[in-house]
C-alpha cells in the first residue's frame, strides 16, 4: 500500500479524521470485498495526484466494526469525505475513477 | 486517428477473456475493453467478482472463488499478449467498416475493429417495487459476497428461487441468524444440489408463493411486504436485510438497433458464434439464456475467437 494512504482504526480514527486540516477520504474496505480491490489501485493515484486537495484513509470493516457501525456504512466499497470532522459526502459503491473524482470535487 | 485492431473483444467475464487468450495465440493482438469499476457484476470479469466458491469449473477439484478463477483468465490473456483496458465501449457503430467503438470520454471514435466480439453478459434483475431503488445499499443489495458482512445477527430476506438465489442465502446464513428465501412459485428453480443443501440448512426458511410487493424502511430497512400468490393475502415479513436474485438480463444497449436479438431480449446467434451483422460475433450470456455457465460461457468464448479467425481469413484480412 501506498505510503500516502493512512491506515485508520477505530482507536486513531477520531484522531486522524478531527486533527486532519485538509479534507480527508476514508475508504470503508474488507480483504473479501472485490469490487474495494478494484478501486484500490484507483485510490493510491488519487492520493498522489489530489495531495494538496485532500488526503486518503483507509478502514478495515472487519476489525473496525465500531466506526462502520457508527457511520452506518451497509455497503462497501463506501467512501465518506470528512471535512472539519464532519461527513459532507458519500460515495457508494465502486466507480470509475473519474465519475469518482467529480463527486468528491464537488464537496471540498 | 483512431487505432485500428484486427479482433475488438469487449467485455471481460470467462466469455471475453476466453476469446482474448485463443486470438492473442493466434496472433491477432486483440484488444479487450475489459469494463469500469462497479459493484454490480457490469465490471471487470463480470458476474463471477460477486460470487464465491466455484465448484463446476473443470479443472478445480477443490473449487477457487469467482475473483480467482477471473484473475487467473486475465493473467492467461496477458500472458500471450492480449491488450487488456480498464475502460467501457459506450458507443459501437457496426454499420461502418471498420466497426467504430467510442470509449468513456471519447468524443470520437479511438478504436476501429476489423471484427467484434460481444462478450457483455448479464446483469442482475431489480425487482421494480416501490422503495428498492431508495433503500439500494441501505439494507437491500444484489451482492451477498459484498454486502453480507453488515447483517451479522440480523433477520434477512432472499427474493429468487434460482442457483443464485440458493448461493446467495446459504453464503448469508454464515452472517445471519435467519434467512428466509422468498419466491414467487411453491417449488425452486434452483439445481438439485443446490436446492438440497438450502433446504437442509436450518438457518434458511421459505416463504414460498410470495411476491414481493414493496420494500419498507425510511432510512434503512425494516420489511418487506409481500403478497402470497395463491391466497391473495397481504403480510409483512421482518427483516432487516434483502437481497434481490430474481434473474438476470442481458446487456444487449451497445447493439441495440444494430443486431437481430431474440424475443426475450437475448443477441441471436446462429451457427457458432455469428450474428446477422457480418464481422460482428455474441459470445456469453449476452446470447445465452438457456445455459449461463462459467464453463459454457468459456466456451462459446473460444468458438467467437475461432469464429472470428476463420472470418478475417476468409476475408483476406
Amino acid at each position: 500500500m501506498s505510503e500516502q494512504i493512512t491506515t485508520l482504526t477505530d482507536a486513531t480514527f477520531d484522531e486522524v479524521v478531527g486533527a486532519s486540516d485538509k479534507p480527508i477520504l476514508v475508504d470503508f474496505w474488507a480483504e473479501w470485498c472485490g469490487p474495494c480491490k478494484m478501486i484500490a489501485p484507483i485510490l493510491e493515484e488519487l492520493a498522489v495526484e489530489q495531495s494538496d486537495k485532500f488526503t486518503i484513509g483507509k478502514l478495515d470493516v472487519d476489525v473496525n466494526v465500531a466506526t462502520a457501525t457508527k457511520f452506518s456504512v451497509m455497503s462497501i466499497p463506501t467512501l465518506l469525505l470528512f471535512k472539519d470532522g464532519e461527513v459532507v459526502a458519500r460515495l457508494v459503491g465502486a466507480k470509475p475513477k473519474g465519475a469518482m473524482l467529480q463527486e468528491i470535487s464537488a464537496n471540498l | 486517428m483512431p487505432e485500428h485492431t484486427r479482433v475488438l473483444i469487449i467485455g471481460s467475464g470467462p466469455a471475453g477473456l476466453t476469446a482474448a487468450i485463443y486470438s492473442a495465440r493466434a496472433q491477432l493482438n486483440p484488444i479487450v475493453i475489459e469494463g469500469e469499476p462497479s459493484s454490480t457484476t457490469d465490471q471487470p470479469g463480470g458476474q463471477l467478482m460477486l460470487t464465491t466458491d466455484v465448484e463446476n469449473y473443470p479443472g478445480f477439484p477443490e473449487a477457487i472463488t469467482g475473483p480467482e478463477l477471473m484473475a487467473n483468465m486475465r493473467a492467461q490473456a496477458l500472458r500471450f499478449g492480449a491488450d487488456l483496458r480498464i475502460n467501457k465501449v459506450q458507443v459501437l457503430d457496426t454499420d461502418s467498416r471498420p466497426f467504430r467503438a467510442w470509449l468513456s470520454d471519447d468524443d470520437e471514435p479511438s478504436i476501429t475493429a476489423d471484427t467484434v466480439i460481444l462478450a457483455t453478459g448479464a446483469r442482475s434483475m431489480m425487482m421494480n417495487v416501490p422503495g428498492e431503488e431508495r433503500l439500494l445499499s441501505h439494507g437491500l443489495s444484489t451482492c451477498a459476497t459484498c454486502d453480507g458482512f453488515f447483517f451479522r445477527g440480523q433477520d434477512i430476506a432472499v427474493v429468487g428461487g434460482g442457483d443464485s438465489a440458493m448461493e446467495e442465502a446459504l453464503f448469508l446464513t454464515r452472517f445471519a441468524s435467519s434467512v428466509t428465501v422468498v419466491h414467487r412459485r411453491d417449488a425452486l428453480r434452483a439445481s438439485k444440489i443446490m436446492q438440497e443443501r438450502a433446504l437442509a440448512n436450518e438457518k434458511i426458511r421459505f416463504a414460498w408463493n410470495t411476491k414481493v410487493t414493496e420494500v419498507l424502511g425510511d432510512e434503512k430497512v425494516t420489511g418487506l411486504a409481500a403478497q402470497d400468490t395463491v391466497t391473495g393475502e397481504d403480510r409483512v415479513l421482518d427483516v432487516t436485510g434483502v437481497f434481490v436474485a430474481i434473474g438476470h438480463i442481458p446487456n444487449t444497449t451497445l447493439v441495440m438497433g444494430q443486431v437481430d436479438l431474440e424475443e426475450n431480449g437475448y443477441v441471436r446467434t446462429g451457427l457458432g458464434s455469428f450474428t446477422n451483422v457480418d464481422g460482428l460475433f455474441a459470445a456469453g450470456d449476452v446470447q445465452d439464456h438457456v445455459y449461463r455457465q462459467a464453463v459454457t460461457s468459456a466456451g462459446s468464448g473460444c468458438i467467437a475467437a475461432i469464429d472470428a479467425e476463420r472470418w478475417l481469413e476468409a476475408q483476406g484480412h
